[in-house]
């Protein structure tokens, strides 16, 4: 049974995705009988082409997966060199769970009331500073630039790339490399940049690649926050799938596939600027310089994060504000009353979507958290662990649905569920949440599942109980802390969830995400205040659970606490 | 009590290729075998095999008897043998009272009175309820003993016991658990690279040579 775990998962993730390109290649050169489509031709691709705006879309999407890519790694590891062992060090890993538990639309919409011309910001500065009576006509959120749209995936993307790194460090042993590093004379930032760097970046670089995905191919996001007039490909094709003119489907599969050439556009180009990094840094970290730039170094580290959780959870105090808001006129910081009407007039509305959501979370991550456990359980008793930062397990299939952008594999996912006559249904949202939840939830638990004492199931096995009894009684409890962060996790990815959701549910199961994302254009900001707040908060309780739980449960037992 | 005996037949391990160690030897009940040989000379690596925690990449020939019994194909759980590490390893997420009752046979009546009879045998009556890591050192040396024991193993390995404890509790231990393991009559394999523990053994000494040794620098500690 066990033995099957790591092929049902692989099976799992590799066939829909397969299945799902295969079924937007095909009406992208023309094929889809269903709808008429019986010879092959380019016409899709002609159509594609004559799209006003296409290649500003394309433009947009490249740089945008490129360049919050380079912001993020970039604050996340000036942060860890100029930071281990410091306070802020401390509170910021505190910090990253919860950080990276807000789902992006909410982030989004947090930036978005932080940074809008009538925002928090312009709030504070007028009309003192600006001298700004009524918000000023700019277009920030929604720049034609997307630089509003980079702005929330950095401040999205830090946390786990920082979660990420931090699982990693584990390995490495950074602080006797730092310290020897001092003892020669380096400046702590500038050994840490030197000695720890160069090994970690190979363990964290199937994350930073996910990452490039995401960014270059994200839609919730990007509905909020990137330019409109062109929206971002994703965006655009979404839609053109979404249009009337179910004609208009064969041009929608081939932006799906433009939009996966674009993304690996961007990680060619990631490819790129790593040889050019790994040689420029060559000589800079042989160089032999130990002083210069330290300073500088560290409070860029530290700042620049800062910088990132406080705008994340400003933004989350932002979108409170103003769900709860009265009257709140335009130079004023606070609103000059505060009321729950705009709670109790959506709360009706809000019960079905919130059961809904929690239903599908619970179930996607109940399933992943077996199949995850069953595979990493069958790997601990075969003996067979691929070596750490290793590509060499089946295992490393799990990223697949990371790294291939989910508008490209989607649609043909559809298009596959129609032909085989099913109807949308909540399972199939799950399935679709499923492809994401578990690679999120194994990447989270993998490793102290895999760093986990040996010698404890040696113990029971010896005592007399069985591999079954031993997991039960003895791996099980122990690991039930990280096991219950690791399903938080995946309650988080699952709530955050945007696109499966509406594409195999067509539209008919809504949760709170498609219901917040869908108020992006034009709905009042007391009503989307209320809705991102809501998807912010259920995903919270996860990680409250988390937290607390093992806490409750361990109160007499000091071994348990600060476990694995 | 008819304990039995244990028995290594022309046991042979190697790791790609190459002799880590052999051993041929019969142990009676109540006897203790000590195998010395310095770190890296494949003592662990023994003591998993005996065990039934072997990693795939060793090779292993030969036969562990117990009692006339062939177990060399068995799995951990169900060889009867018990192990003993260096740390206690008791269970952090359950009490005094739930690590010995861990080690009792399913089927054992009246596990509650055999537990707290067991707690007052080595002198720990009344800590049931007590978290494992609130007892001192010796305390959880002594528990992990006695759960072993509890297990009703028909041979016990012993992976270098005492190693972990001050000079005063290594004393002390090494008494108790060759004084119980001598009572019940046990049949026992001890690892170490400590003399005190093969002399405070008093059984039969394997050192295991340079042969080990030169191999040691491809062997993983099992």
């Amino acid at each position: 049974m066990l033995r099957l775990a790591p092929w049902l998962i692989a099976t799992l993730l590799v066939g829909p995705i397969l299945a799902g390109l295969a079924m937007a290649a095909l009406p992208a050169f023309g094929y889809l009988p269903a709808l008429g489509g019986d010879a092959f031709s380019l016409d899709p691709w002609r159509a594609l082409m004559t799209q006003p705006g296409l290649a500003r879309s394309v433009a947009v999407s490249f740089t945008s997966g490129l360049a919050a890519t380079v912001v993020s790694l970039t604050v996340v590891l000036l942060f860890l060199a100029a930071a281990s062992g410091s306070r802020l060090d401390r509170w910021i890993r505190r910090m990253v769970s919860p950080l990276l538990s807000i789902p992006h639309a909410a982030a989004a919409f947090g930036l978005a009331f932080l940074i809008a011309p009538s925002g928090l910001l312009a709030r504070l500065a007028s009309p003192g500073l600006s001298g700004w009576e009524r918000p000023p006509d700019l277009l920030i959120v929604n720049d034609p630039w997307g630089l509003s749209l980079m702005a929330g995936l950095v401040i999205k993307e830090i946390p786990f790339l920082l979660l990420m790194s931090l699982a990693a460090l584990h390995q490495l042993d950074a602080e006797r490399r730092v310290a020897m590093a001092r003892s020669l004379g380096y400046r702590p930032t500038i050994a840490w940049l030197k000695v720890v760097v160069p090994s970690l970046y190979p363990l964290i670089r199937l994350p930073v690649f996910a990452v490039i995905a995401y960014a270059s191919s994200v839609v919730d996001v990007a509905m909020i926050l990137g330019p409109t007039l062109p929206p971002t490909l994703a965006v655009s094709i979404l839609t053109w799938f979404n249009d009337p003119d179910l004609s208009r489907r064969f041009m929608a599969s081939a932006g799906a596939l433009l939009q996966l050439g674009v993304t690996l556009a961007a990680l060619a180009s990631w490819w790129g600027l790593e040889c050019l990094v790994r040689r420029l840094g060559r000589g800079w970290v042989a160089g032999g310089q130990r002083q210069r730039g330290e300073r500088m170094l560290r409070l860029a580290g530290k700042a620049l994060i800062l910088l990132a959780a406080a705008t994340a959870l400003v933004g989350i105090t932002g979108l409170a504000l103003n769900s709860l808001a009265g009257v709140w006129r335009f130079p004023d910081g606070l609103p000059q009353s505060f009321t729950l009407q705009h709670w109790q007039r959506a709360l009706p509305a809000l019960g079905g979507p919130v059961t809904t959501t929690l239903s599908i979370a619970v179930v996607a991550t109940l399933l992943a958290a077996g199949l995850v456990l069953a595979a990493l359980e069958h790997e601990q008793r075969s003996g067979r662990q691929p070596a750490q930062g290793q590509l060499a397990s089946a295992l490393t299939l799990l990223y697949l649905p990371l790294i291939v952008p989910q508008i490209a594999f989607l649609f043909g996912l559809v298009v596959v569920i129609e032909a085989l006559g099913t109807r949308p249904t909540r399972w199939l949202v799950i399935f679709g949440h499923l492809l994401f939840v578990l690679p999120y939830v194994f990447l989270s638990l993998s490793e102290a599942y895999r760093r986990f004492d040996p010698r404890w199931s040696r113990v029971a096995l010896t005592l007399g109980a069985t591999p079954n009894g031993a997991f039960w009684r003895v791996r099980l409890p122990m690991l039930l802390a990280p096991l219950l962060t690791a399903m938080a996790v995946g309650l988080a990815v699952s709530i955050g969830q945007y696109l499966p959701t509406l594409l195999l549910g067509a539209g008919r199961v809504t949760t709170v995400t498609t219901e917040a994302v869908a108020l992006a254009s034009g709905g009042s900001r007391r009503l989307i205040g209320v809705w991102a707040l809501a998807q912010a908060s259920l995903p919270l309780l996860g990680f409250i659970i988390a937290v607390g739980l093992p806490r409750l449960l361990w109160t007499n037992r000091r071994g348990m606490r600060g476990t694995p | 009590m008819t304990a039995p005996s244990l028995e290594f037949k022309q046991v042979h391990i190697a790791l790609h290729g190459r002799t880590l160690l052999e051993l041929d030897a019969r142990l009676a009940p109540g006897e203790v075998l000590t195998v010395m040989g310095p770190s890296g000379s494949g003592k662990s690596t023994l003591l998993a095999y005996a065990a039934g925690f072997l990693a795939p990449a060793f090779q292993a020939s030969g036969q562990i008897l117990l009692g006339g019994q062939e177990i060399t194909a068995l799995p951990a759980e169900r060889r009867g043998i018990g192990l003993l590490f260096q740390d206690p390893l008791l269970f952090p997420h359950l009490s005094v009272a739930g690590n010995l009752r861990f080690g009792l046979p399913r089927a054992t009546p009246d596990k509650a009175a055999k537990v707290e009879a067991a707690l007052a045998d080595i002198g720990l009556a009344g800590f049931g309820q007590r978290d494992p890591a609130t007892l001192s050192g010796g305390q959880q040396a002594r528990v992990a003993l006695m759960r072993l024991l509890l297990s009703a193993p028909k041979a016990v390995l012993l992976d270098e016991p005492f190693s972990k404890l001050d000079m005063a509790l290594r004393h002390e231990m090494r008494q108790l658990v060759f004084d119980q393991l001598h009572a019940a009559g046990l049949p026992s394999l001890l690892v170490t690279h400590d003399r005190d523990d093969a002399d405070a053994a008093g059984g039969q000494v394997i050192e295991l040579g340079p042969v080990g040794r030169e191999r040691s620098r491809n062997a993983r500690p099992g």
